[in-house]
């Protein structure tokens, strides 16, 4: 047993850590993550050259990661930072390269910008219902809320070729691409496909699609604790200071008890990341991260609600930190299988 | 990170199971099983089987007559011990007076006193809490007070758990009635057999009599029964609320609580269908069963604090209050799946008569009602938040 870093990954952690905090600070993300392209580029090709991307992807597929942990330890950082820059996407895209066998170099050095394209509408998170066709090289179909499809040259889409679910490439140039930024920052798109040419990555693509889907889950989870750490600093400061009936909040029972539930449920979803990153490649993945996503959600609401409470009317403000913070914690179960989805994928293990 | 265990902690949890499927009496994992009432001579049978194995001060060194196991060996025996059904070790002699004489008390009262916890000769009960005096401990008013070479004790103390099957008890006792109430504590063994000592039943909530009041009328205890200094008392009840807690999160019993709750959900029948299939309650079992997933690592993750840096710190409270949170809910949807079923009054003509109520089922709700004590005692839920606010997040 041991619940320490490997040197490598707190190398990692230490310099995406300090990188952020330099270069991401809070007044400079406040000001790039609500407006086109609701990032820095500049600072994306800064992170690239860290080796981000490339810790996101195993060395056969030409990175030096790509491990559970190696994928939590980027996120963690990202999630810290309040970082928009669309890693999610990259990570679901080079998931899928890998399944593929593909040629992924110009991803993970950051050249080409990759987003993935699953959710629909009406099937926001599982691939059962999903209703965009390929068909004769053409795909047809909408892709709903593509994260960083704002900002990207390819889209890797889930389409359904006859009863198969296949992945196809599609230049961002090929089709309708409406950007838009979201409400807790970063950017996301509308891919409308009518007959946009496609080119096929995976035929057959489930298992690929939901493990890729699995690290985003992972990737989603470490990034929620990274935010919840962050907000937890913030919301204990403000306890430790502002005063009210001439002592600092904090010294009230009502908060402190509050305040500790809080981090009861951050150590309980810092603890059920590290064990989703630890089942990766292993036959139980699936449900692990399941629940993995479900307590996350919970929780990441829980803080995001009770630091907006605690702190007051200020953090119903857009000057404060902790609003931007509140915002993702809050968002961030709607990405990729919201709670009760997860719950749902839990439940269905006991019927038999 | 590596959430597993080594090949040594891997072969000794085989040679714990070996020694569970062997050596645990099958008349006592069954009571255990159904929660069922153990006598005295359960208890006491299951030490000495321990004992003889030498496995019963599970966290005492080997100078001691412990095993000397590290916090992982003693939280897989915990965990194997739990799934097999086996009695809990009655934690007051060996839990708690063993580890407070290793260290502070004098060498006279380990030679004498420990051994005679390890082969049972002494049962210890504890004299903490007062009727006035409850999660404000150090307000306790019990009186000693010296007398030539002893101490003459006046007082009350409450919820002195299995007092009735003691002969002993250590006791919190004021010595100094002025200055800081906390100063003025210190830590005092009784013999139980002591002219003005008297022991009264309390009835619990489901029935059953786990605790008791001791009255203490002009109690003349010889001053070497005291441990440690006088006035020292505070320090050394401080030591013990910090001092095994590593099985403080009941992950064991959570585990095969899970377990009983999903077999009991799978029997029980709502629409013509198992309970198990119906969402609402699938859901809550789900819900439950993540919390616990992950308390399992959060007791890891202490665990391994405990075992790299010596003693564990304020944020195993945390373990205290999730760990009986998961638990109370185990034994509430145990109560809502069976239904009225729960209902019936658990009473010796229901055991072993399936045609009333099967035997896991006769204490289903009186589990429920009594296990509401496990976020009360020990320090409840709220006085642990206390503890974590002030030392874990400084407020």
């Amino acid at each position: 047993m041991d619940f320490s870093l490997t040197e490598d990954r707190r190398m990692l952690s230490d310099s995406l850590n300090r990188f952020l905090a330099d270069k991401y600070g809070f007044d400079h993300r406040k000001n790039v993550a609500y407006d086109a392209p609701f990032h820095d580029t500049a600072l994306w090709s800064e992170m690239c050259e860290l080796g981000v991307l490339y810790a996101l992807a195993p060395e056969d597929a030409g990175g030096f990661g790509g491990a559970g942990f190696d994928i939590t330890t980027v996120f963690e950082a990202l999630g810290k930072g309040l970082c928009p820059a669309p890693v999610l996407g990259s990570l679901l895209a080079s998931s899928l390269m890998t399944s593929a066998g593909a040629d992924q170099s110009s991803l993970l050095d950051g050249s080409v910008r990759y987003a993935v394209a699953i959710g629909e509408l009406d099937a926001p998170y599982g691939l059962d219902d999903l209703e965009t066709t390929f068909d004769g090289g053409k795909l047809s179909g909408r892709k709903s809320v593509v994260y960083g499809g704002n900002d990207a040259e390819v889209f890797l889409v889930a389409a359904k070729s006859g009863d198969t679910l296949g992945v196809y490439e599609v230049k961002a140039s090929d089709a309708q691409v409406t950007g838009y930024g979201l409400i807790d920052g970063g950017g996301a798109a509308e891919l409308f496909l009518d007959g946009a040419p496609g080119t096929e990555l995976i035929a057959d693509a489930r298992d690929a699609l939901e493990h890729a889907l699995d690290l985003g889950r992972l990737a989603l989870c470490a990034e929620a604790v990274g935010l919840m750490d962050a907000t937890n600093e913030i919301l204990l400061d403000y306890l430790r200071t502002r005063k009210q009936f001439g002592v600092p909040i904090g010294k009230f029972q009502a908060l402190q008890h509050r305040a500790v539930d809080l981090v009861t449920e951050i150590e309980q979803a810092r603890s059920i990341t590290i064990l989703a990153a630890s089942r990766i490649g292993e036959d139980d993945q699936a449900r692990i991260v399941a629940m993995a996503k479900n307590l996350i959600g919970r929780a990441a609401r829980l803080v995001s609600e009770e630091a907006i409470q605690m702190h007051g009317g200020i953090a119903m403000t857009w000057e404060a930190s902790v609003s931007h913070y509140a915002k993702r914690l809050v968002m961030i179960d709607a990405q990729l299988g919201d709670e009760d989805y997860q719950l749902e994928k839990v439940m269905a293990g006991y019927a038999a | 990170m590596d959430l597993s265990f080594t090949k040594e902690e891997l072969e000794f949890r085989d040679e714990v199971r070996a020694f569970l499927d062997e050596k645990l009496p099958e008349e006592l994992s069954e009571k255990v099983r159904i929660g069922g009432e153990l006598e005295k001579e359960d208890m006491d049978r299951w030490h000495a089987i321990l004992n003889e194995q030498g496995w019963l001060a599970t966290g005492w060194p080997t100078e001691f007559g412990g095993p000397g196991w590290s916090p992982v060996e003693k939280h897989i025996f915990d965990e194997e011990a739990a799934k097999a059904h086996a009695p809990r070790i009655v934690p007051f002699g060996l839990a708690m007076l063993g580890p407070v004489l290793q260290k502070f008390g004098s060498k006279e009262q380990q030679d004498e006193i420990l051994p005679r916890i390890l082969d049972g000769s002494d049962w210890w009960c504890q004299g903490y809490s007062e009727p006035g005096a409850g999660s404000d401990l150090a307000s306790l008013k019990t009186r000693a007070v010296r007398d030539g070479d002893d101490y003459v004790i006046n007082g009350q103390k409450t919820w002195t758990t299995l007092g009735q099957h003691a002969n002993k008890i250590f006791c919190l006792v004021r010595t100094k009635t002025d200055g800081k109430p906390q100063e003025g504590i210190s830590f005092i063994l009784v013999d139980l057999d002591t002219p003005g000592i008297e022991m009264r039943p309390i009835k619990l909530i489901e029935g059953g009599h786990e605790v008791n009041e001791v009255f203490f009328t002009d109690v003349r205890v010889p001053a070497e029964n005291l441990v440690g200094e006088e006035n020292q008392g505070w320090t050394i009840a401080k030591f013990l609320l910090t001092h095994e807690r590593t099985n403080i999160a009941g992950v064991g019993f959570s585990m095969q609580g899970l377990t009983e709750l999903k077999a009991l959900a799978r029997r029980v029948k709502r629409n013509g269908k198992p309970l198990i299939e119906n969402p609402l309650f699938a859901a809550r079992i789900a819900q439950m069963e993540i919390d616990l997933e992950a308390m399992k690592i959060t007791n890891l993750r202490m665990l391994y604090t405990a075992q790299t840096q010596g003693a564990p710190g304020p944020e195993t409270s945390i373990l205290k209050i999730k760990g009986t949170v998961i638990r109370q809910t185990q034994n509430e949807l145990a109560r809502r799946a069976l239904g009225p079923a729960a209902a019936p009054f658990p009473s010796e003509d229901m055991f072993g008569n399936a045609a009333l109520v099967e035997p896991e089922d006769v204490h289903n709700a009186a589990t429920y009602f009594n296990n509401r004590k496990l976020s009360i005692f020990g320090g409840s839920n709220e006085i642990q938040r206390n503890i974590l606010s002030k030392a874990m997040l400084e407020l």
